[in-house]
């Protein structure tokens, strides 16, 4: 018995790695897990609007899913703690540059504008300066009489003509090679799929049975959880750190767009399209982000917030939300121990009428944590 | 008489010999400004209409500005109330959409398009081409008298329902689905319609232009001989003639899909609402060439003269202006990076879109170049001249940062293309606009500036526009999105700097009027020319103002 425990207690630990391996393989089914989606209650702004609360209780006043396990660590891994959030770190601080980045695109297309973009639109502005100064100053009326008639120089045109070429060159080098590293994203981790409504942001987790609503909190709601104004949302997009991040964002209504700029993301969400675009950072925080295009009256009451989290806490998180690990099902019938120690017994029974993440997955949940219960 | 054709004979026989010879026998009020033939009046007119107009948008930016000087919304209901008793928070946000929007179309469509197109290229192209008039004269006048109903039509759009609120709040881009299904009522129906108006004036005037110079230059005018402002004209022209009709097309089928029943731009019925922005930016990005060429033209006519010295490399400024015509035409997706293109075109526009870079580093340091040994003088003109240099070479640096299809994703959207599109437009097109007004004062109303009152417009104006976007630069960087009037409280301090630039930039709009009205009150009369020999254009050889019919015997140029 004890020993099951600590088993558990690991499998808490590395709850993403049989995500990790199972998602190659779960990712065909996706599709089916989207087309399973409109069957799902639709959540329109009342339920939204209703929404907002249980994503406090959770860390508040949540009801200690179970006293069995005396672990303490698996304890902690189901106490699933909001971060919160850190300041110059995926938020604006009013800075005179570009927000740190937290991705390996991020941090290439920085050093790209950082480090040769702006020198040498900083040195050509410097040199267009200079030569006007100069001019101004020698060749005022006063220190230069009589104008001379030059009109032509064929060397100084070929040469101002053929040196913004070499520049725009040396520029569009690095700049190519950034377009194709934003393009080739490596094998996706977890998929998520972002869709902007007027004006709040869903998100669903196919692979693990969430929806989440996510709303702009208030200003005096922001101030109390320590979080920037217009910023704070009351359910984050929470993604394990290290894991490639896949984003498929699409809309319902008009277009939006949905960008972090801390992650060097933004991509459009259009009616009709599925768009995709990708992160991956391994430093667990919180990062804002908003909606970048126009659509409507509250545009700019919709932002964003990212919080990734360290891929040990994921599966408590998803377990939080009543969601279950891809890699669980399967597992579960093979060795019961890998069961989500966040999902014991009863618990999830209880929590199921509660949140809309009805999904397939969720369905199928008790049925699996009965089982686990019966190998006890 | 089998000739059916209206020559000038049969008209002579008509109108006797007398009337013919007195060219400055004027029509009166009514017929000479509301049934004008004459390029001058005409000029007068757009100028007069670009001075309201700017003074409405100018004034809709002062309340952007005063309602984004803190975080939070302060006004914005009040204001909303003011049409709309009892008006509701989003109406409030609805209001900030319609500011936005009603900004943006005014300062391009009924501000810097009239002004530089219709009112100094109706001015100068004749006088300095040698040409009596404009090629089609009436056409001349239906393409201004377009304009007021366009304008009304736009103002009065506030006063209907829009979607959230009264007004238009669509953005001066019209993106659907948020101008079809998003905004319900008449509202952007008749924004759209007051788009079709200026755009068919605009396209009238460009066949005028195109004709006039082709056909219309005096004796030994050649082609390459023109002054570059009237280059300026025809490349713009061209641009006009090819882009507004795709524009055209693409805000009718808005109207179709609004009102008719289509789904061009709905993806529920098979369409795609990212081919609008395809057809709007292949309009939209010529645009903003047309907005800014007859701007160079005008810069280098302003650099020659006060420079006392020809303009340096004139056939590489020529060409420079068609290659950036040409090239206008290419590269309009880089204003959709973020839609989700393909790979490859994405490598393409950030290629060809860096390519626009060239001519135009041609066309700054041939102006530099120009000065280069030059004998200068700095009247106003000339520090309009020299502001619009440097300012437009940081617009034109930064434009090459957001041509980078990856360096995009993170600013599109973003203040920093704000910064970006007014240092090249209200720092670049209205500096141009203010030289050519005080470069040519003198010349169309008789009566010179004041040069004290003009040297304080431009320095407050300079450093009030340069306080005001500059910081946008940060704000944009640090990801502060457009379009929104309330922001998180990291974004406070640039904005409030931005505010007391904009207090700044409106003193120096102070001294331009009242420039204006003590100029034309009790200006000294001017001179033919002012200038020197530093004005070599044809126009300088007429006196100012010009006689109300010119060059009856037209110049020999060799």
């Amino acid at each position: 018995m004890k020993i099951l425990f600590k088993l558990a207690a690991i499998a808490a630990a590395f709850g993403l790695a049989p995500a990790a391996i199972a998602q190659p393989a779960a990712a065909p089914a996706q599709p089916a897990a989207q087309a399973t989606q409109p069957s799902a209650p639709p959540t329109d702004a009342i339920s939204a609007e209703s929404q907002a609360n249980p994503a406090q209780p959770q860390d508040s006043n949540s009801p200690q899913p179970q006293e069995e396990p005396s672990d303490a660590t698996v304890a902690q891994a189901v106490n699933f703690t909001p971060t919160t959030p850190t300041v110059g770190v995926g938020q604006p601080d009013g800075r005179m540059g570009l927000q740190d980045q937290f991705t390996p695109i991020g941090e290439e297309a920085a050093w790209f504008h950082d480090w040769i973009l702006m020198p040498a639109i900083t040195a050509i502005s410097i040199l267009v300066l200079l030569l006007l100064a100069w001019v101004i100053i020698r060749y005022r009326r006063s220190a230069n009489p009589t104008p001379s008639r030059t009109t032509h120089n064929t060397m100084l045109e070929v040469v101002w003509t053929l040196v913004p070429v070499l520049i725009l060159v040396l520029i569009a080098v690095p700049s190519i090679r950034l377009l194709a590293h934003q393009y080739s994203p490596p094998q996706a981790d977890i998929t998520v799929k972002a869709i902007g409504n007027q004006w709040y942001w869903t998100y669903e987790y196919p692979d693990h049975g969430i929806e989440l609503v996510s709303n702009m909190i208030s200003d005096e709601q922001a101030d109390q959880r320590g979080e920037p104004r217009q910023l704070a949302v009351d359910e984050r997009l929470v993604v394990p750190a290290g894991a490639t991040v896949k984003v498929i964002v699409t809309s319902n209504d008009v277009i939006h767009a949905w960008g972090i700029p801390a992650f060097w993301v933004k991509i459009d969400a259009v009616p009709g399209r599925l768009n995709e675009t990708w992160f991956r950072t391994d430093r667990p925080g919180l990062y804002y982000g908003v909606c970048y295009e126009l659509c409507g009256a509250r545009h700019g009451y919709m932002p964003i917030a990212v919080e990734v989290i360290p891929r040990e806490q994921f599966a408590a998180w998803v377990a939080s939300k009543g969601g279950t690990m891809p890699g669980a099902r399967p597992a579960a019938a093979a060795a019961p121990a890998t069961a989500q120690p966040g999902v014991t017994a009863g618990q999830p029974t209880e929590a199921t009428p509660a949140p809309t993440n009805i999904v397939e997955g969720a369905a199928a949940q008790p049925a699996l944590s009965r089982e686990s219960t019966q190998t006890e | 008489m089998t000739d059916t054709t209206a020559n000038a004979v049969h008209f002579e026989a008509a109108k006797g010999h007398e009337a013919h010879h007195d060219a400055d026998h004027k029509p009166g009020f009514f017929a000479r400004w509301f049934m004008s033939t004459n390029h001058k009046d005409i000029g007068t007119l757009y100028l007069i209409f670009a001075i309201v107009a700017g003074i409405i948008g100018g004034g809709i930016s002062g309340l952007m500005r005063w309602e984004l000087a803190q975080p939070g919304i302060q006004y914005l209901e009040a204001w909303a109330g003011i049409m709309n008793p009892g008006a509701t928070f989003d109406e409030g946000l609805h209001l900030w959409n319609v500011l936005i929007t009603a900004h943006g179309l005014i300062m391009v469509f009924f501000m810097v398009m009239p002004a530089m197109i219709g009112g100094f290229g109706n001015w100068f192209v004749p006088l300095m081409i040698g040409a009596p008039d404009m090629a089609f004269p009436r056409m001349n006048n239906i393409s201004f008298w377009l304009l007021p109903p366009a304008f009304i039509l736009l103002l009065g759009s506030t006063f209907f329902p829009g979607g959230n609120g009264l007004g238009a709040g669509t953005g001066w881009t019209v993106y659907a689905p948020l101008s079809t299904s998003g905004s319900t009522g008449p509202a952007v129906d008749m924004a759209i319609f007051s788009l079709h108006l200026a755009g068919a004036s605009s396209i009238l005037g460009a066949i005028n232009f195109i004709t006039t110079v082709f056909n219309m230059r005096a004796p030994g005018m050649t082609l390459h001989k023109m002054p570059l402002f009237v280059w300026s004209v025809l490349v713009t022209a061209f641009l006009l003639l090819l882009a507004l009709p795709v524009l055209a097309g693409a805000i009718t089928m808005l109207l179709t899909d609004r009102n008719f029943g289509t789904h061009f731009f709905d993806a529920a019925g098979g369409g795609d609402p990212i081919l609008y922005q395809h057809l709007f930016w292949f309009f939209g990005h010529p645009e903003v060439y047309i907005m800014i060429l007859p701007g160079f033209g005008m810069i280098s006519q302003v650099i020659a003269t006060f420079s006392r010295k020809p303009v340096f490399g004139y056939l590489g400024m020529a060409y420079a202006m068609v290659a950036i015509g040409v090239i206008g035409f290419v590269v309009w997706a880089h204003h959709m990076f973020t839609v989700g293109m393909d790979v490859n075109t994405k490598m393409y526009f950030t290629a060809a879109t860096m390519v626009i870079a060239v001519p135009t580093g041609i066309k700054i340091f041939s102006w530099i170049a120009t000065m280069w040994g030059g004998s200068l003088t700095f009247e106003t003109p000339m520090l309009w001249a020299l502001g619009f240099i440097f300012m437009f070479t940081v617009g034109g640096v930064t434009g090459v940062v957001l041509a980078n299809g990856g360096v995009d994703t993170v600013m599109h959207d973003t203040y920093y293309v704000v910064a970006h599109f007014h240092y090249v437009l209200s720092l670049g097109a209205v500096f141009s606009l203010f030289a050519g007004w005080y470069y040519w004062f003198g010349k169309m109303w008789g009566k010179q500036y004041n040069e004290l009152l003009g040297q304080l417009h431009f320095w407050l104006f300079f450093v009030g526009v340069n306080l005001l976007f500059f910081p946008m630069h940060f704000l944009g960087l640090d990801g502060m999105q457009r379009r929104v009037p309330n922001y998180a409280a990291a974004y406070a301090p640039w904005n409030e700097i931005a505010t007391y630039g904009f207090l700044l930039m409106l003193g120096g709009l102070f001294f331009f009027f009242l420039n204006i009205i003590v100029s034309l009150v009790a200006g000294k009369k001017a001179a033919a020319n002012p200038w020197g020999e530093g004005a070599t254009t044809l126009e300088w050889t007429l006196s100012s103002p010009p006689p109300f019919h010119q060059f009856e015997t037209l110049p020999k140029i060799d």
